[in-house]
């Protein structure tokens, strides 16, 4: 699991266009360090290295960029910097914590989200990048209290354990039924092997992913 | 992450003035971002060349391929003439990453991918690659993935990609857009051998773009594939690869086009193995004849010296797979 600061951190995007929703622990965190400024981004509090002095000076002025974007169906535009991953600005700025951060190099899936249609790396996209792009992620399957058919089927077949990886796993699993990908068992297996997970659900997640592709 | 400016181009000839000013084109991002947030890549300003009219694939006159830059590796794999007229392309990137990256990544950013070396991934790690003149951690450290051809005393590092194989084995020409306008390289001459200058990777100017890889028409009928051998089934770089092409008419051997990936620091194109089939008539015992020649000049290291003959099985089985026995 990664143990780095996220880079957006500092500092937090400003929304427009968007009321903020009332201070969560997660905000609050995310302001305070922001607060720290130079330090936080020198990775003090993670405490691994220290912060080189070019670091801690571009830190205090890090080129930012509006985006504007659609996430699970609303409309976000804020202001990121530029180093700010797809995935840090779903979970540290949008309060979007359903996707994970795995490995944070694209090793592993937690973070799959689909942008435009099409399943990604969330950590592997830059945010700024995605302007008048539409992003759906694990919070946006459902309709309303109704679950996507995929996550009924993870329950149906029990197909997670710790539960870590299910998000990215069930965002994936949508993309592989509309890619079509899902005539056999092994090419289920082969064409979801973007998500790892580590308790070792995948007999079940092919199942569930099977199940929902034959329904359709 | 070392801070960075952001410009998105919507012409070449804007990304082009970007690039000679210094910025780094960003495509799919796969390789670029994971590699900043290492800190093994530094790029001041990032120029998003994704909004750039490079994204066709068209067949030539002769029945080659273009394959624009900006071609997502599955759109590419998926494309109906990629498939039907050079399987082992499509195989190639379909074995590669996973279908999350394959939707990111791009063909131009596929063949400018830069190594996994873990140690020229750790910056903590002497590497000549990213710091020429630190030493190479690998030559004498945990080397088992690495290469056996083309390496020297400064890198010992493969090339990555599966789909610079399949290009590398049809001989495939990059097309390159530069401020003195177009020119065109031979897959062969476009990714670099270490020597004493492992940091220079590929025969690109400053500021250059690539437009396309261009497949070269062969004869029909052509059959051809992709063979990876890795540690695991799937989601995992090649150990050893094989891709071949052959035309065979009237039951003789008339073309072979052969390349071997995971083991050498380019995509190892395979003469020797190609010059031992052309004139001859498929059956199981010129497979292995032919693929005995695979790992000629290899030059193994403490914990790679398996992969001499992982490569010449991987060769002899692509071959009989693509050739058949008959
Ligand atoms: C976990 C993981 C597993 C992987 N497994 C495999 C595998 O099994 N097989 C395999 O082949 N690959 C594999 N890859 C690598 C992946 O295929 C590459 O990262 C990808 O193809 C790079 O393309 P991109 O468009 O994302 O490049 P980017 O990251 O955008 O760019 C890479 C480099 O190319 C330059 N560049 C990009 N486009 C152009 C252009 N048109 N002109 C000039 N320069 C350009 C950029 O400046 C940068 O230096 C894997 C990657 C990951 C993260
Ligand atoms: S093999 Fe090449 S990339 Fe790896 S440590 Fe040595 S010089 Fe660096
Ligand atoms: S967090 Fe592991 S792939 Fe993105
Ligand atoms: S359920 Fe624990 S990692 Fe997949």
């Amino acid at each position: 699991m990664s143990t780095e600061l996220p880079e957006s951190a500092v500092p937090p995007p400003t929304g427009a266009g968007e009321s903020s929703p009332a201070p969560t622990r997660r905000t609050f965190i995310a302001t305070s360090t922001a607060v720290g400024g130079a330090v936080v981004a020198g990775g003090a509090i993670g405490g691994s290295f220290l912060a080189a002095p070019e670091e801690v000076a571009a830190a205090e002025a890090p080129p930012s960029s509006p985006v504007s974007l659609t996430v699970n169906g609303s409309r976000r535009t804020v202001t990121v910097d530029n180093r700010t991953s797809l995935l840090d600005l779903l979970r540290e700025h949008l309060d979007l914590t359903g996707s994970k951060k795995g490995c944070n190099a694209g090793a592993c899936g937690a973070c799959t989200v689909l942008v435009d249609g099409r399943r990604v790396n969330s950590c592997l996209t830059l945010a700024v990048r995605l302007e008048g792009a539409e992003v759906t992620t694990i919070e946006g399957l459902a309709d309303g209290d109704q679950l996507h058919p995929l996550q009924q089927a993870f329950i149906d077949e029990d197909a997670f354990q710790c539960g870590y990886c299910t998000p990215g796993q069930i965002v994936s699993g949508v993309g592989c039924i509309q890619e079509g990908h899902t005539g056999s068992p092994e090419e289920i297996r082969e064409w979801m092997s973007g998500n790892i997970c580590r308790c070792g659900c995948y007999v079940k997640i092919v199942r569930a992913v099977e199940q929902t592709a034959g329904r359709k | 992450m070392h801070p960075f400016t952001y410009t998105r181009v919507s012409d070449t000839r804007e990304a082009l003035a970007a690039g000679r000013r210094g910025g780094r084109y960003i495509a799919g991002g796969t390789t670029l971002v994971d590699l900043m947030r290492e800190t093994v890549e530094r790029p001041e300003a990032l120029v998003d060349i994704s909004g750039l009219p490079l994204g066709e694939i068209t067949v030539t006159e002769r029945g080659g391929l273009r394959i624009g830059a900006l071609v997502t590796m599955s759109e590419a794999a998926a494309h109906r003439k990629v498939r039907t007229l050079f399987p082992v392309v499509s195989e190639a990137l379909e074995l590669s990453a996973s279908a999350q990256l394959r939707n990111m990544a791009t063909i131009g950013g596929n063949i400018m991918q830069r190594t996994r070396c873990t140690y020229f991934r750790d910056v903590t790690a002497d590497c000549n690659k990213r710091e020429p003149g630190s030493g190479c951690a690998a030559l004498h450290g945990v080397n088992r993935t690495h290469a056996i051809l083309g390496t020297s005393d400064a890198c010992v590092a493969t090339h990555p990609s599966d789909a610079a194989v399949a290009f590398a084995a049809l001989e495939a020409q990059v097309r390159l857009l530069g401020p003195d306008g177009e020119r065109q390289v031979p897959f062969a001459d476009f990714l670099l051998r270490p020597g004493s200058t492992p940091d220079r990777e590929q025969a690109l100017r400053k500021g250059e773009l690539i437009t396309a890889v261009e497949v070269p028409a062969l004869p029909r009928p052509l059959k051809s594939g992709y063979l990876k051998v890795r540690d695991r089934q799937s989601y995992e770089f090649a150990l050893t690869s094989a891709a071949v092409a052959l035309h065979v008419r009237g039951g003789v051997i008339r073309e072979a086009r052969v390349a071997a990936g995971g083991v050498g620091t380019v995509p190892w194109k395979l003469p020797a193995v190609e010059r031992h089939l052309v004139g001859e008539r498929p059956s199981d015992s010129l497979w292995t004849a032919a693929a005995a020649k695979a790992a000629e000049g290899a030059r193994p290291l403490q914990h790679n010296r398996f992969k001499v003959e992982l490569l010449e099985r991987t060769v002899a089985r692509q071959l009989r797979i693509v050739g058949g026995t008959k």
